[in-house]
């Protein structure tokens, strides 16, 4: 193959493009592996790098595996692809995403790697008042307020190795895999040495179980909120609801708006605030997902009062379950913290024996220490 | 499609799914192009009805290859999915054998060399894209996998690394050329990221209004444009409703058509109560929908 002096230049530069952006789409948190970026290089010499859409779909298509990770993805191209053209349909993201995104990875410093992460980070407006009042107690505009803090609060958790999963077999991609990665080398490829020689880290998978059944009324939606922030200020945070059903809602809180995240979960949820099957509920979610393999090593917070209609041995039997495979599992009671109240009623003093932290969830502090022992 | 050396540009594809009836945006035609370039699986997640598996159909029409379809389900094995033995007709085989006293005269082995021979190998979906032949590859599509275990998506796996299947009694197959693979989830489970990585990933959304008018007037006939466009901004809008199962192009589709058979010129409140079970499938999500006040939406769906 003969290549003009210009078209390798191209090339490196084309290089330098392309791990760079993938470094800093790692460095805002998202998992890319090496072949992947390969697949990215492979990808823009199809569709071209004059117009930064077709760069962009590439991207997408090769870098992202779920939807979740989207908005990272859109905030870390726009900030180095600088504009992007118009995409057809969507709305441009807001600018606040990018803000989010980056804020975790600009707060590390130089080089900033993952790894670097404080535990927990709470930033708090002097609002020390509301701090201990009770939702329950909270006026609608207290609430906003206690919202606006929460949007504030910062999550992580103690990071843990990640297993790269490699393909079963060999392919060809294998020995392009090792010329590229060479080759990258010789252009005096910093950004790629970084990302094939740095260890990844991840943190653990968080995962928040909410009861909306009718007891939880007076503390449900605060703490829907509660796990919208959670939602967008880390990844790897999954979120469902507990009704008479199980709901899905990581998708619905993903948005960054927290009032159309609101409104998407409310509506997503179709038995807010009726009846409780946390038992059967509970079964559905350790079937379905939990020990399946979204449980597994992850910290596990589930906030419900504990009270279930139904036979309090299937819930002490799905909580051992859920025990089983989760790294840590987090019960908040908003009850805990009323006087006189003991966790002796069927469901929650059968949870117990597997609950590794039992805090309470009733107004902002409490979740300010909900946040600490996620995070330990 | 003819031409497989000439690099295919964005715009192309986007065309050719056009002129077979699927209208792509850029996102999914970008998928596509670079799923066919750099001979990949596409995969293609989105809630049901958002077009994934009609991405697969409208490949095959194009490019002329023949469609051969998985349906995964829960405990879908590879007897099922890859290849199996015609046990009753080795077992006939057999027999016959006996029976002529050819058996007395044949040693053990090359009976049972008889018997794993390619004519008693019943293939199915995987193995038949895998081993077909000349000609134009086909389109291998493996529909909604979310339903399948992890068992049979690390094998999955394995088979689109290679593009090969191993029958141990039999050998290596080999797909002279790899078949166009689309795989589909409708992500009641998440897909396994190795899997996710072997393939270009498209997250398929709702169309916007626009482009749903256009989709549901290519695949309706005789439907007034006016209706079209009403049913397209009522869908849009029940899709904000938080339902249990948003309609989704297949239901506009449904409903658009119902509506054109009925005579309609416009929509109105009575016709879409009479007609809204084209549309909202479940009973609770009809009740939903009621609350929220049907006249509502027919009124904003109006001024579309
Ligand atoms: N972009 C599109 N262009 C044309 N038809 C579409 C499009 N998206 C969806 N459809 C129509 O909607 C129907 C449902 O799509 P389908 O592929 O079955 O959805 P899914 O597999 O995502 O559940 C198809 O039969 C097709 O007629
Ligand atoms: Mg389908």
């Amino acid at each position: 193959m003969t290549e003009t002096e210009g078209a390798l230049v191209e090339s490196r530069h084309l290089d330098h493009m392309v791990v760079g952006f993938v470094a800093a789409l790692r460095d805002a948190g998202l998992t890319v592996p090496v072949g992947s970026t390969i697949v990215f290089r492979r990808s823009l010499e199809l569709v071209g790098v004059d117009r930064s859409l077709a760069v962009y779909w590439a991207g997408r298509a090769t870098l992202v595996t779920c939807p979740e990770d989207l908005d990272v993805f859109d905030a870390v191209f726009d900030a180095y692809w600088q504009h992007r053209d118009q995409p057809g349909e969507q709305p441009e993201p807001e600018i606040e995403h990018l803000t989010i995104a980056l804020d975790d990875g600009a707060d590390d410093g130089e080089g900033g790697e993952v790894a670097d992460e404080p535990d927990v980070v709470l930033r708090w407006s002097p609002a020390e008042v509301l701090r201990e009042k009770d939702f329950a107690l909270c006026s609608n505009d207290e609430l906003e307020e206690a919202q606006r803090l929460m949007m504030r609060m910062r999550f992580a958790t103690r990071l843990r190795p990640s297993h790269r999963h490699e393909p079963a077999r060999h392919d060809r991609g294998r020995d392009d895999l090792r010329r590229t990665v060479r080759e990258a080398l010789r252009t005096e490829g910093e950004p790629m040495r970084r990302a094939t020689t740095v260890k990844r880290q991840q943190p653990r998978r968080l995962v928040l179980l909410l009861d909306v059944s009718g007891s939880m009324e007076s503390y449900a939606r605060a703490l829907l909120r509660f796990i919208h922030a959670a939602v967008v200020a880390r990844r790897r945070v999954e979120a469902f609801a507990l009704g008479t059903r199980l709901t899905r809602l990581t998708k619905e809180l993903s948005s960054h708006d927290p009032d159309q995240a609101f409104r998407q979960a409310t509506g997503a949820v179709v038995d807010w605030s009726g009846g409780t099957r946390l038992g059967a509920v509970l079964t559905d979610f350790n079937d379905q997902w939990g020990v399946r393999g979204m449980a597994r090593g992850a910290v596990v917070v589930v906030l419900s009062d504990g009270w279930d209609r139904g036979d309090p041995g299937v819930l002490g039997e799905q909580m051992a379950r859920l025990h089983r495979v989760a790294h840590r599992v987090v019960w908040v009671n908003p009850l805990k913290s009323t006087p006189g109240y003991a966790p002796l009623a069927g469901g929650m003093a059968a949870a117990l024996p597997h609950v590794d932290e039992f805090i309470e969830g009733h107004n902002l502090a409490s979740l300010e220490q909900l946040a600490a022992v996620v995070a330990a | 499609m003819t031409e497989q050396a000439v690099s295919r540009t964005v715009a192309e594809v986007r065309c050719a799914l056009e002129e077979h009836d699927y209208l792509a945006d850029e996102g999914l035609a970008t998928a596509v192009l670079l799923a066919l370039e750099l001979q990949r699986p596409l995969l293609l997640e989105g809630e049901p009805g958002v077009g994934k598996t009609e991405v697969a159909k409208t490949l095959a029409r194009w490019t002329g290859g023949e469609l051969i379809r998985l349906q995964c389900y829960e405990g879908i094995d590879i007897g099922q999915a890859v290849y199996e033995w015609d046990y009753s007709r080795q077992l006939l085989h057999l027999r016959t054998a006996e029976a002529t006293g050819d058996a007395a005269g044949v040693d053990a082995e090359t009976l049972e060399n008889e018997l794993y021979s390619p004519r008693f190998l019943v293939k199915r979906p995987l193995l038949q894209a895998i081993d077909h032949g000349d000609g134009q590859p086909p389109v291998l599509l493996i529909d909604e996998v979310d339903r399948a275990d992890d068992e049979f998506e690390a094998y999955l796996l394995e088979m689109l690394s290679e593009y090969a299947i191993s029958v141990p009694e039999l050998g290596r197959f080999e797909a002279p050329v790899p078949p166009i693979v689309v795989i589909t989830s409708n992500r009641t489970r998440d897909v396994h990221d190795a899997l996710k990585r072997r393939c270009l990933y498209h997250w398929v959304e709702h169309p916007g209004l626009e482009r749903e008018i256009a989709i549901i007037a290519r695949r309706t006939t005789e439907v007034p444009d006016r209706i079209i466009r009403q049913v397209a901004a009522a869908v849009g809008q029940f899709r904000t409703l938080g339902l249990y199962k948003p309609p989704g192009v297949a239901e506009s589709i449904d409903w658009a058509q119902s509506l054109g058979r009925l005579g309609a010129a416009a929509l109105d409140s009575t016709l879409a109560e009479a007609t809204l079970g084209t549309v909202i499938k479940y009973r609770e999500d009809q009740e939903r929908v009621r609350e929220h006040g049907l006249d509502t939406i027919v009124e904003q769906a109006l001024r579309a």
